[in-house]
């Protein structure tokens, strides 16, 4: 069976938020802090920036508002013009509705499809769910879990690293995939 | 001696300025998945299999009226000139309307940091989505053929010909539709965490499959919340202003036409805020039975409840105020038919309908002034029902009276309903509860990870966690 990694019990939000720190500063960076909320400063602790999405969405809304404003302007200039009501062809002001929702509905695509893509969803499996303990995290566990291809990986080492920062249940993660 | 005075000083006041806790009754994170799971694994009801059953009935009412009309056309309805718009168009705006209550507790609330929200959230948005269905149903079948309803999608077809873009009806086709699809996403991603944890506790291989697909592969790792958190933040910033232009959107129907007494630059902002208050009161009668029935009295707490009747009072005599508003500048425009229009609505044919809305929107939501009031379950239970007989009433105002009395007084017509106009609308309720008792069956009504996240434990500088830091620190 393969080793697939470790995976440490803390025991609160406080003491897992402790435990991200000094695990960042051992040095190692294959490793993720599980828990059933996300808990106020985690990032930091991690040494994470600020997520990515909100490019995202800000491109794909721009994208979503230019789509909606160039397609009612193409059919009422270009496909097939017809005056209606007297109003111009061209009537910008009653194209705004349009472009709107569609700004919000290609944002929101955006919003969602693309916090997905960064977090690598959706998988059917993944090599930490061959764990017992981890499915603690949506219940009421606070968890470290680290990869075997961290480059600072070591079964025994790693394991009294976590155990010395007050890791309070150990699990080596073995399973064939 | 004064030492004392000041202590009991300070501890008054912040008795009176520290918000009772959002979760009662010592429930633990433990505690909380067990409850709301709990709901759902246990063996099904009977009382959910009879209510089950009766809203059933209802969706296959609503099939059958819906089948014939399509067979036989919209002459079965109560419409004829002048009144174009009946029953159809009241039942598709009165659902809209009860459908802003979801997302605006889970966009506008979330962004105001109430976090009382997390308790109703869930629950409201499912609320939101199963409204807006019944909502789409309406316009989409009294265009009459629907087997041509797809005309309103800018599809390319073999005629080149596009819909008008220049026309509110159309504005509504992508306003609604987008209001589904973003209220709908908004809910699944909310989902997604409470989900992982129904996987994680099913015992079926079914069950542990259907939910391990269902939940993406949610791991619950701050990597994935750090998307996952401002991700969630996007979807209200963009669902805030959404919200608030879908019911715009709607009353521009109305508002955009020449007809006396919809011509009014008034109608957005009236018609926001009578959605918002529809919504909660839809929102308040459901809550009130299911936290009775599933025992929900530690998560939705009577605070949570009195924090909705404030809602309701206020946008209830935002509503009332628009109502008199009206009047009034019907009256200071100097315009007659305008005048005419306002007061055959007060004291015409349709007087009657007038003053059921008045009585349920304006008066009885009063009452919520007083606390007693506000924290009485039985007088909001009847309160919220009020409401929603008094928001159909009112757009059957809107709509009906104003046609009915239109500009020619020999096309003058008293509109009535027939008995499938009744079914259809009968049937839509039917079809709601069938799709939100579904809801309540089957998924997590209460959105586990955002109540967890509020309590006061999963702050890591809560003082009790000192305790557990052992010699790490």
């Amino acid at each position: 069976m393969k080793t697939h990694g470790i995976v440490a019990e803390f025991s609160s939000p406080a003491t897992l938020l402790e435990a991200a720190t000094r695990i960042r500063e051992a040095g190692y960076t294959r490793y993720d802090c599980h828990s059933p909320f996300p808990i106020h400063g985690m990032d930091s602790a991690m040494g994470l920036g600020r997520s990515p999405v909100g490019f995202i969405v800000g491109g794909m809304a721009l994208l979503g508002a230019s789509v909606g404003f160039s397609l009612q302007s193409w059919v009422n200039l270009s496909a097939y013009p017809l005056v209606i009501s007297g109003k111009p062809v061209f009537s910008w002001q009653a194209f705004i509705i349009v472009t709107f929702a569609l700004f919000v509905l290609f944002g929101a695509f955006g919003a969602v499809f693309g916090m997905l893509r960064l977090n690598r969803l959706p998988r059917l499996h993944h090599p930490m769910f061959f764990s017992e303990t981890l499915s603690k995290a949506t219940d009421d566990g606070f968890l470290v879990s680290v990869d075997a291809d961290d480059p600072r990986f070591d079964e025994d080492e790693t394991r009294s690293f976590l155990v010395s920062i007050g890791a309070e249940h150990i699990e080596l993660v073995r399973g064939d995939v | 001696m004064s030492v004392n005075t000041t202590t009991i000083k300070s501890t008054t006041a912040s008795t009176v300025l520290e918000e009772a806790p959002l979760v009662q009754g010592g429930l633990t994170f433990q505690g909380i998945t067990e409850k709301i799971s709990g709901i759902v694994e246990r063996k099904t009801p009977s009382l959910w299999w009879l209510l089950f059953g009766m809203a059933l009935s209802g969706t296959l009412v609503l099939a059958g009226s819906i089948g014939w009309l399509v067979y036989e056309g919209t002459g079965i309805w109560g419409l004829n000139n002048p009144v174009g718009w009946g029953w159809a168009i009241v039942n598709f705006v009165f659902w809209v309307g009860i459908g802003h209550a979801g997302t605006l507790i889970s966009a506008i609330l979330f962004l105001l940091r109430q976090r009382w929200r997390t308790a109703i959230n869930r629950f409201a948005e499912a609320m939101t989505i199963v409204a807006v269905i019944c909502a789409g149903i309406f316009p989409a079948i009294h265009v009459g053929r629907i087997w041509i309803a797809y005309y309103m999608f800018p599809l390319p077809n073999q005629m080149d010909l596009w819909p008008n873009f220049r026309s509110p009806l159309l504005w509504d086709v992508f306003a609604v539709g987008t209001y589904f699809t973003v209220s709908f996403l908004f809910w699944f991603v909310g989902l997604v965490p409470d989900l992982a944890t129904f996987r994680d506790r099913a015992k079926t291989k079914i069950k542990r499959f259907v939910f391990g697909a269902l939940s993406l592969g949610w791991r619950g790792g701050n990597r994935q919340w750090r998307h996952y958190e401002l991700s969630y933040l996007m979807l209200a910033g963009l669902a805030t202003p959404l919200v608030l232009s879908v019911h715009s959107v709607v009353s521009t129907d109305f508002a955009t036409s020449l007809i006396p007494g919809w011509h009014t630059t008034i109608f957005p902002p009236y018609f926001v805020a009578g959605a918002i208050f529809s919504g909660f009161a839809m929102v308040m009668s459901l809550a009130v039975i299911a936290r009775r029935v599933f025992r929900l009295e530690n998560l939705i707490t009577i605070d949570h409840l009195e924090k909705m009747n404030k809602i309701i009072l206020v946008t209830g005599s935002m509503v009332g105020y628009a109502y008199i508003t009206e009047f009034f500048i019907a009256w200071y425009s100097g315009n007659i038919y305008e005048v005419f229009a306002f007061v055959n609505r007060g004291f015409g044919n349709y007087a009657w309908a007038y003053w059921i809305m008045f009585l349920c929107n304006v008066i009885t939501p009063q009452l919520f002034w007083f606390r007693k009031f506000r924290r009485s379950i039985p007088i909001m239970f009847i309160l919220s029902i009020f409401v929603n007989i008094g928001m159909w009433f009112e757009r059957f105002v809107i709509t009906v009276t104003s046609l009915s009395r239109d500009f020619l007084p020999s096309s003058w017509a008293y509109y009535s309903p027939t008995t499938w106009d009744v079914l259809t609308f009968v049937g839509s309720f039917g079809l709601f509860f069938t799709l939100f008792l579904l809801f309540l069956r089957f998924l997590p009504m209460i959105s586990m990870s955002e109540v967890k996240g509020v309590m006061p434990e999963a702050d890591p500088h809560h003082a009790h966690a000192g305790e557990h830091h052992g010699g790490t620190s």
